[in-house]
This record gives C-alpha cells, structure tokens and sequence, in this order.
C-alpha cells in the first residue's frame, strides 16, 4: 500500500512528485496559449517598433520605467475611464519582453502616446516636479545630455526577429538609415522610413536638432505607446474573453 | 535557592501545555507517534483538524462549480465558455454602458444643449462643471497643475488672459483640436518666429526689442535700448503682437502688455524667447474623449475665472 511516508522521507521524489503536479497546471492552462488562435486579437494596424522606438524601448527597460509603471490597462471600469480602451494581447506581441506589470507609483503608460506634447515629455522626464509638483518621479535629465548609442541595431533587430517579430530583410537592411530618419526627419530617405513602418512619426522628439539622444528615443517610444490599434475597425463581439 | 535554579528543578513537558482531556489521553498513550525520535521529541501522528478537512474539501468543490460556471480550459481550437457565458471584456463594456444610462438625463440634455446656453440650467451646468473637474483631474493636470495655474510654458487657467480666446466656443475648439498638434487637421497653428537662430535680426537688436517688450508692462528696463527696441518691434513683432503689444488671439499672439508672462518676462527669458522662438504644443482631444466630456471640460475650464 502507498504510504505517505515515501515521499516524505525521500528528497528526490518528493521534488519530482512537486514539479509533475505543478506541471498539469502548467500544461492545461499555458500552453494552449501558444497554439489557441483566438490567444491574440486579429487587429488592424499593429507593426513592429521602429529602430528608435526599440531603442527608446530598451532605455525603459534600462532605467527601470516598469517599476513604478504599468502598461496593461485592465479590462475594469475605473481603468477603461481614466486611460482608454483595455489592452489588447495583440498590443504586446512584439514586445520582448513585455511590460504589463501591476506596480503603479506612477501611472499607466499602455496608452501615453499622443497624451502629451513632446515638450512636455522632455520637460517632464527633465524635472519631473517642475510641472507636477506632486509627482515622486525622479529626473531622468541626463537622457537628453547623452547620445544615443545605435551601432548595433541591426542585430538587435535580427534579434528580435529570430524571437518572432516579423522585421522584413528591407527593415533589417536599412535599420540604421530609419533611426537616424525618425529622429532627424531627413527628408531624402523619409518616404521609405514611411513605407516601412507605418503610421511612425519621424521628427525632432527631444528639440535638440544637432544630435540623436537617448531622449529622442525614449520620447520617439513613449509618444508610438499604445497608438496603433484601430480601434474603428476593432470587433470587440468577436473577441469576447 | 534562586527562582532560576527553581526552573531547572522541575521541568516542563508538552503535557503541561495540554488541556485535561487530552493530557490523559495522552498518558494512557492512546495516540500513537509517527516513529521518529529526535532528542527526545517525539510528533504524534494525529489526522488535520476537522474544519480544514471540510474547508479543502469544499474548496475543491466550489473549484469545479466555478470551472463550469466560468470560462476555464483551453481546449484544441478554442476554450470552455462556461455556462454563465461571462466576458470581463462584456462586463466592462455593460459597466459603463449602465453609468452612463445612470446619466443619461443629464448627458442626452448636455449633448442637444448649447454651451452658451448650459448656464441657464443650474442643475446641468453643476453636472457638466463637477465632470469636468474629474476629466480635468485625469488628462489635465500634468501641464496645467492641479489647481489650474500652468507653469513655464504651460498657461494659467485661472486668469483673465486667453492665448487663443476665452470664449465656451474658443476653448471647446482649443481642447478638441489642440493647439499645433500635428495629428488633427484642425488644430490651430502659428509660431513665434526665431529671430536670432533664422538671422532675420541681430544678437543686439534682440536684446533692444526685450527692453522695449519689457516697458509695456513698467517693468525695469533701459529707455535708450527701449527706444530702439520699438523701431524693431514695429517691422518685425507688430504684425502679430499689435502696435501697442496687445496681442492677436486669432494667431495665438501673447498680450505682451498684461503683465501675465508663459515663459518669464526677465531679460534673459525674453532674449531666448525672441532668439529661438517657442511654438508650445496642446495636444487635441476630440479623438480621446467624447464630445460630452469635451463640454463638461469646456465649461469647466470656463468656470475657473477669466472666461469671455
């Protein structure tokens, strides 16, 4: 007859005996995840990070952004009103890692983009206090005194495509040409930056012409979150959870 | 002998710290142990407690309750609904379907009402102010501060100056479509000029025209450079700001004579302004909020003084 006292007495098998049971868990609610095709909302107008907006991404993620910060508006009322429509999985497939969180000193960014003037961002991440005096934000001020340092971008996007990003070879190919484009706004290579990632906005994010910053990222990131869905051609009906 | 020694003299069991009914079982040694033996320290080999029995049992049994009732295992193509059929996507959406209905009296009577006209109804217009605050509080904030008096670069809602006007109407347009906000097509435009970094006037001549802008308002400043200044303003700042600095709000022009400054008024304030120029950048609304909250931001905003 089994007896408790096997398991109990034997390290190893009590280990073993651990993991299958927390594995069945695993298995029935995980994994399906990867195959179920209703996992990820079929959405309009979702693409993968511009050069720069990857870099600004990896300065987030640097700094620590997701400390204080989520990015996953939750399907509740009091979320849905204060920061726009819940969060999509669609809205995070490109993202490696993603950023959802639930710690919230500061607010929720999943849809930051277009909230605020560019100015505001720079001036913000500056001197947080200086516009909200409430705020317990410290300064990220050295952002805009360092330059950006992209020499490797394009491994960062091939990267990012072995993980499942679908970069395109074009994409890959020009990756360095599109940074400087987005964040100097050069004219001649503007249409193909346009073409490549659509609805990317190229300009002067930190309002420092003269050089690529890290704060032209990290702004070029902040001001693209959460803008991308369509939401008019978004069918909530077929994509009840 | 010490109290100390007294302690050492009886010792203390486990069967002290028993109640009766259990010392004595415990004496007859009706519960048997689970074998070890460590330093003397034996465990009984006793079942749990009776109620955390029946609590993991019924655990387990609201556990597949739930599992019908709700959504809960994926399966090959797709995943089980359970029978209540629950959505957390339908249940927010009916959340605030169900407030606004709540609301309804006041938001359909909003939506028809002109804002010049708001006022007039008392009990409205205490709806629209009071969702205003809570909208004001939510996307506002952040530039204008919480108690609406703006910082560098970013206006006063309190006072009596509008850059592009105080009307209802003019601000319902401000909040809508922003102020050169790039996305919306309707988003008013205009710059101030950089007069120093496009060459169109010298370093010197920047500093006259600050002293000149500097004497609208009595503030301190040098009467010959002043003099100068107003020349210069004439043919370069007049076109915007007015002969007597009164300001143009159909451009955005700031009245540089009321003493109300959004990026300081000292020199060397005034010199970078006029230099490099400012474009400050309000971003539009219309595509965020609903046109109702727009109204209730409007009269909101109105209703902080100042309005025209």
């Amino acid at each position: 007859m089994f007896k408790h006292e096997i398991i109990e007495k034997n390290a190893t098998l009590l280990l073993v005996g651990s993991l299958f049971v927390v594995s069945i868990g695993g298995i029935i609610e995980i994994a399906p995840l990867f195959y179920l095709e209703t996992t990820i909302e079929k959405v309009e107008g979702m693409r993968p990070y511009t050069p720069l907006e990857l870099k600004g991404r990896e300065i987030y993620m640097r700094e620590g952004c997701y400390n204080c910060h989520s990015q996953m508006i939750r399907p509740l009322r009091d979320e849905v009103e204060r920061y726009g429509h819940y969060s999509l999985a669609a809205e995070s497939m490109f993202d490696h890692p993603f950023q959802w969180g639930s710690k919230r000193t500061g607010p929720d960014l999943a849809r930051v983009g277009g909230r605020y003037s560019d100015e505001w961002q720079v001036d913000h991440l500056k001197d947080p206090k200086a516009l909200v005096p409430e705020t317990v934000m410290p300064k990220y001020g050295f952002l805009s005194a360092t330059n950006l340092n992209y020499t490797l971008i394009e491994d960062t996007l091939k990267t990012n495509r072995i993980v499942g990003v679908p970069y395109t070879d074009a994409q890959i190919a020009n990756a360095k040409q599109d940074l400087e484009t987005q964040a100097t706004l050069d004219g001649d290579e503007l249409d193909g930056f346009e073409a490549r990632y659509q609805k990317a906005s190229a300009r002067d994010f930190d309002g420092n012409p003269n050089a690529i910053t890290e704060m032209d990222a990290l702004v070029a990131y902040l001001q693209m979150l959460g803008t991308l869905v369509d939401f008019d051609l978004y069918d909530a009906s077929a994509n009840r959870r | 002998m010490s109290d100390k020694n007294d302690k050492f003299k009886t010792q203390e069991t486990i069967l002290d710290h028993l109640p009766e009914h259990e010392k004595s079982r415990v004496e007859a040694n009706e519960h048997s142990t689970t074998g070890h033996e460590w330093d003397g320290i034996k465990e009984f080999d006793k079942p749990i407690p009776r109620w955390w029995m029946w609590t993991y049992i019924l655990s387990i049994v609201f556990a597949i309750g739930y599992m019908i009732a709700y959504p809960a295992i994926p399966l090959v193509n797709d995943y089980t609904k359970g029978l209540l059929n629950w959505s957390s996507r339908d249940a927010v959406e009916q959340q605030i379907s169900e407030a606004k209905l709540a609301q309804s009296v006041y938001i359909d009577a909003l939506n028809i009402t002109a804002l010049d006209d708001v006022a007039g109804n008392e009990e409205l217009m205490i709806f629209a102010v009071e969702g205003g605050k809570s909208a004001y509080a939510v996307n506002c904030v952040q530039c204008h501060g919480s108690g609406a008096i703006g910082s560098k670069g970013y206006p006063n809602l309190n006072d009596d100056e509008w850059l592009w006007g105080g009307t209802l109407e003019e601000i319902y347009t401000t909040i809508s479509h922003g102020i050169r906000f790039d996305e919306d097509e309707d988003s008013r435009y205009s710059e101030m000029p950089a007069f120093l970094t496009d060459e169109m006037l010298a370093k010197d001549e920047i500093a006259q025209v600050a002293h000149f802008v500097r004497s609208f308002t009595g503030l301190e400043h040098n009467a010959a450079d002043a003099a100068l200044g107003a020349v210069i303003f004439e043919d370069n700042c007049a076109g915007c700001h007015g002969d007597t600095g009164a300001g143009d709000k159909d451009q955005g022009a700031p009245n540089l004579a009321d003493a109300v400054w959004l990026y300081g008024a000292d020199q060397q304030t005034l010199v970078n302004t006029i230099s490099t120029g400012r474009k400050g950048v309000m971003p539009a609304w219309a595509h965020r909020l609903d046109d109702t909250v727009l109204k209730q931001l409007t009269l909101f905003v109105h209703s902080r003084g100042g309005g025209l």
